[in-house]
């Protein structure tokens, strides 16, 4: 439809021109309305994006040498799994321009470069398809990053950046080195060409692990997590709404796209420890979350449990799990965002992040808490909202697997309901300290945050048009998994003609199974 | 003796360059003033001809001179070099307006000393180019003797430099002695195991001595931080990158004996690793900042070996390019230390507080630097740390390589912190004054980071002119 257009390089690259324009300009007010309009076009420029055929693979497809001595190449491309996170990220960038708009006072350029840097660098890393070319993407991301919580975050900023920049840095250099191994093993960086070779076991269990290892403290994972809480509750909204809606996605797109397929042995052979990992997540993010008082720190420490659904799906191996997963990522990045923007906008109110600050707004507020409360039943999963979808496909594929595994993660989604309730309880209906004069949403406010919400309802209501999006490609990603590391395959598959098809329900031995691939 | 002057366009430049500073120098009155005004079109002329050069090849001098594809990529290395530092020291405040001829003269002798040593193929010959580099520097870096920090830097410049030169000399007769040839391309042929020689062995690793000094390789790194704080900061500037660019164009040649396995090239790629983390954890609790870049530039020392123990053209086009990248990430940084300390000072972590209020574009700058020497992409040292661990990876060496990456890590926290003083603390100093803002100042600070950003980018160009050096050293 759009055979001639590079139209990821455009998604890539319109953002750092747009921030090379606002450069010379003085003007604050021109510097928001040149971002605003710079991130329309950007989401108008993923309009040939439409054109995306789920069953035909990677598309969109731009290739050319870039380092011939060590064939790095500029190869982008999109499929499933990427598309949708390409689509989240220019999704996002309007909305974190509109919820920063009288949020940020200060050097309102350099922030607002900031975040266009960090959009190019986003969706650099979502459709990457050469190992250097992504982790140059992976990296880039760091530094806009770091500023905008560093320069415009809260007062422990300093404390913050540091923690979210060594930790990230400090994961990502073994990630250097797994790359480095591949090209080495492989012969090339690209990432399609090393996904049809087959690494022995013993590589593939040190490139997981290094791999792995970066991408979990991206997600984050239990123990890995620690910077996540102090990184979204310093950040600005907007930068809370990017790390959120984005960041933490590139650790789990990186476990789908690097791991699975280019590790798939030492992926099932590890898979125990991730499924404990993310169970252990699940429940102590819900856990966390539920003894704050500060909203922003409760809705981080949701993103550990969210997040642990996530990276839970993923290693299941089932179609159902991978789906869930791939649509909690989007539904985490929505929902999520949403709630950090509307506590942005509570903070320019009141001036503070604690439940017994806000108490009442249901009397004042009566728009925003019907935002808050439709966000907050999306993010614990409520029936008819994008996150109950998501979620049920990640317990089902549970269940498939292990009973104890379900039985395990039941509580965390019970956690989810009780700290969601609790809080949102308190803002609507607790008494105020003192007599509120708030203003309900104003037109920009209804404005960033009533796109989330249809996105909110349309996923839950209607999911099966991102389900056939993403389908083929976890299809094609379980068959190459099961055809080099024998799992059990998966019974069912929501959508899909191969739901009729029931086998008994596969239980990863993951340690007999790894036996099985060394021998 | 044949002598083809056309071999030699770099070098004739650069001498001529010297002789005509030389007659200012020696000229009293206004003349002798005007140094800083014609020199940095001089040093252009220079890298021009440098330029010129780079296909130039041949043997001169009993084939005890080599110009090949090694030699002309680090004589244009050395000229880009010595014009950003001469650009850089013209506005010099502690040096009186009558010594900038004397100044710029010595500065125009070491890097002469370094283009000969970029050609020399024979033990001797590099012996001697590696002095005349040395002895320059020997007068320059305690102009500041006035103050202690100065004399001691100056004092432990020359005794360690005495001293490695004399360890050196001893190894070179080691060599002779052992292999009866002091020619690189014979002593390649050598067997260098130590059952095969040990003389040899034994004189090659003192000959190294000297290389390492230069290099500020660990255990020879201790003059290192000391004489970065203190000379001058636009002396430190041109002694921090220039004479180890030096060193590295020798380990390279050197290089061609050092296979992978041997007993030197695994002491080599030990010495790499100490020097690695000695230097990134030492410059960890620094906060003056020409002395962190002292600690650091010895982990950078660490991270070249690691192309040059790979034992592949690829590994010694690794190691050159890594040289070569910290030359423009490194003279950034110093760029931006000059121009904020304007009256000459020694800059601590804290007086970059605000940095970016007082200047953006010195700030900017600063942090491409810092980010360039962390090694994150898209700038040059993330390209130069990429092709020496590719290089280096399954030769052996790999335990070095996650050696590299797991240094790296450690120093984020130090570079970083460059970065964050400069945008995140308040500027609460009034009594350092205003950064310079002038077109210069700031042209030079954006002309070198988009050098690092572009290098970083678009690599291949210059690492092609590497591996092009390497392969002729493989034959």
């Amino acid at each position: 439809m759009y055979p001639d257009i590079p139209v990821l390089s455009i998604l890539i690259f319109l953002p750092l021109v747009a921030a090379a324009l606002l450069l010379p300009l003085r003007d604050d007010e021109t510097v928001r309305r040149v971002s605003l309009a710079a991130s329309l076009v950007g989401l108008a420029a993923g309009w040939p994006l439409i054109a995306f055929n789920p069953d035909a693979g990677f598309q969109f497809v731009e290739r050319m040498t870039w380092v011939a001595r060590w064939g790095l190449e500029y190869h982008l491309a999109v499929d499933g799994i990427s598309i949708l996170m390409v689509w989240l990220t220019l999704f996002t960038l309007p909305l974190c321009v509109l919820c920063s708009w009288t949020y940020i006072g200060k050097r309102v350029k350099e922030f607002h470069v900031c975040l266009l840097l960090m959009t190019s660098a986003c969706i650099g890393v979502f459709t990457s398809m050469d190992l250097v070319l992504f982790y140059v993407f992976w990296e880039a991301m760091l530094i806009p990053m770091y500023l905008l919580i560093a320069v415009w975050g809260g007062a422990e900023r300093r404390y913050a950046s540091i923690k979210f920049f060594l930790y990230t840095l400090a994961g990502s250099t073994l990630l250097l080195v797994a790359i480095v191994a591949f090209r080495i093993a492989g012969g090339t960086f690209s990432i399609p060409d090393l996904m049809q070779q087959t690494f022995g076991f013993r590589f593939q269990y040190w490139a997981f692990l290094a791999m792995a290892l970066a991408f979990a403290i991206k997600v984050p994972m239990f123990p890995f997590h620690t910077w996540l809480p102090a990184a979204h509750v310093q950040a600005p909204s907007a930068g809370s709404v990017i790390l959120a809606a984005v960041l933490l996605k590139m650790g789990t797109y990186g476990f789908l796209r690097f791991c699975l397929p280019l590790t798939p042995e030492a992926s099932v052979h590890f898979a125990p420890l991730m499924i404990g990992v993310s169970v252990v997540s699940i429940l102590y993010g819900g856990a966390v979350a539920l003894g704050q008082t500060d909203i922003k720190k409760l809705v981080a420490y949701s993103s550990v449990a969210h997040m642990g659904f996530v990276t839970l799906g993923i290693f299941l191996f089932q179609k159902s799990g991978v789906q869930g997963a791939l649509l909690q990522m989007l539904n985490h990045g929505i929902v999520t965002g949403a709630l950090f923007m509307m506590i942005g906008a509570m903070y320019e109110r009141s001036h503070s992040r604690e439940v017994a600050d806000n108490m009442g707004m249901g009397k004042y507020l009566p728009a925003f808490m019907f935002f808050w409360g439709l966000y907050a039943l999306a993010s614990f999963g409520f029936p008819g909202t994008n996150g109950f979808v998501g979620e049920v496909l990640v317990f089902v594929a549970a269940f498939q697997q292990s009973l104890t595994v379900g039985a395990l993660i039941v509580p965390g989604a019970l956690l989810a309901a009780a700290y969601m309730f609790r809080v949102s309880l308190r803002m609507a209906w607790g008494s105020p300290s003192t007599a509120k004069t708030w203003n309900d949403l104003n037109r920009r406010e209804w404005a960033y945050l009533l796109l989330p919400a249809v996105l909110v309802l349309w996923i839950g209501l209607a999911p099966a048009p991102f389900l056939r999006l993403i389908d083929p490609s976890i299809d094609r990603l379980l068959a190459d998994l099961r055809g080099r590391a024998p799992v059990k395959e998966a019974p069912l598959a929501l959508n899909h003609a191969d739901a009729v098809r029931h086998e008994p329900p596969a239980i990863l031995a993951s340690a007999a199974i790894a036996k099985e691939v060394r021998q | 003796m044949n002598l083809d002057l056309a071999l030699l366009v770099p070098e004739c430049a650069m001498l001529l360059l010297v002789a005509v500073l030389f007659v200012q120098a020696l000229s009293a009155g206004p003349a002798s003033v005007a140094a800083h005004r014609w020199l940095p079109l001089g040093a252009l002329a220079v890298l021009a001809a440098s330029v010129v050069a780079l296909p130039a090849e041949g043997m001169l001098l009993w084939d005890a001179y080599k110009v090949d594809g090694l030699s002309q990529f680090f004589k244009l290395c050395v000229a880009g070099g010595f014009c950003i530092a001469v650009l850089n020291a013209t506005r010099q405040p502690t040096l009186e307006e009558g010594k900038r001829a004397d100044y710029f003269l010595f500065l125009g002798v070491s890097a002469w000393g370094l283009m000969l040593l970029a050609s020399s193929a024979e033990l001797v010959t590099l012996y001697l180019a590696l002095e005349l580099s040395s002895y320059s520097l020997y007068v320059l870096i305690p102009l500041r003797g006035r103050t202690r920090e100065g004399a001691e830097a100056g004092v432990k410049y020359i005794l360690f430099g005495a001293a490695a030169t004399a360890i050196s000399l001893y190894g070179l007769s080691y060599i002779m002695a052992a292999h009866q040839t002091t020619y690189i391309a014979a002593l390649a042929a050598r067997d260098w195991s130590w059952a095969a020689s040990p003389t040899a062995v034994v004189g090659l690793s003192l000959f190294l001595c000297g290389m390492f000094y230069k290099l500020a390789l660990f255990p020879f790194h201790f003059w290192c931080p000391d004489v970065y704080q203190g000379s001058s900061n636009e002396t430190a500037a041109y002694v921090a990158t220039l004479p180890k660019l030096g060193a590295v164009v020798v380990l390279v040649r050197l290089a061609a004996v050092l296979h992978p396995g041997l007993e030197i090239t695994t002491a080599i790629a030990w010495l790499g690793v100490i020097s690695m983390t000695f230097g990134n954890l030492c410059a960890l609790v620094q906060k003056d900042v020409k002395r962190m870049l002292g600690f650091s530039s010895v982990a950078h020392a660490g991270y070249v070996t690691v192309g040059l123990v790979s034992g592949t053209a690829e590994g010694l086009a690794a190691a050159a390019f890594y040289a070569l990248v910290y030359v423009v990430m490194n003279l950034l940084c110093f760029w931006v230390v000059a121009r904020v300390a304007v009256d000459g000072r020694n800059l601590v972590l804290s007086d970059l507080n605000g940095l970016h209020r007082r200047s953006p574009v010195l700030a900017f700058a600063l942090g491409v630097g810092a980010f360039a020497l962390v090694g994150l992409p898209p700038t040059a040292g993330f390209m130069g740390k990429l092709f020496l661990i590719t290089a280096a990876w399954n030769h052996g060496y790999n335990w070095l390589v996650i050696a590299l990456a797991l240094n790296s890590a450690i120093a984020i926290y130090y570079y970083l912190s460059l970065v964050r003083h400069a945008y995140t603390e308040p500027d609460e100093n009034t009594s350092l004054p205003a950064p310079d803002q002038s077109a210069f100042s700031l042209g030079g600070a954006v002309a070198l980071a988009a050098a690092t950003l572009v290098l970083g980018i678009v690599p291949s160009p210059l690492f092609e002119k590497a591996v092009q050096a390497g392969m002729a050293l493989f034959g």
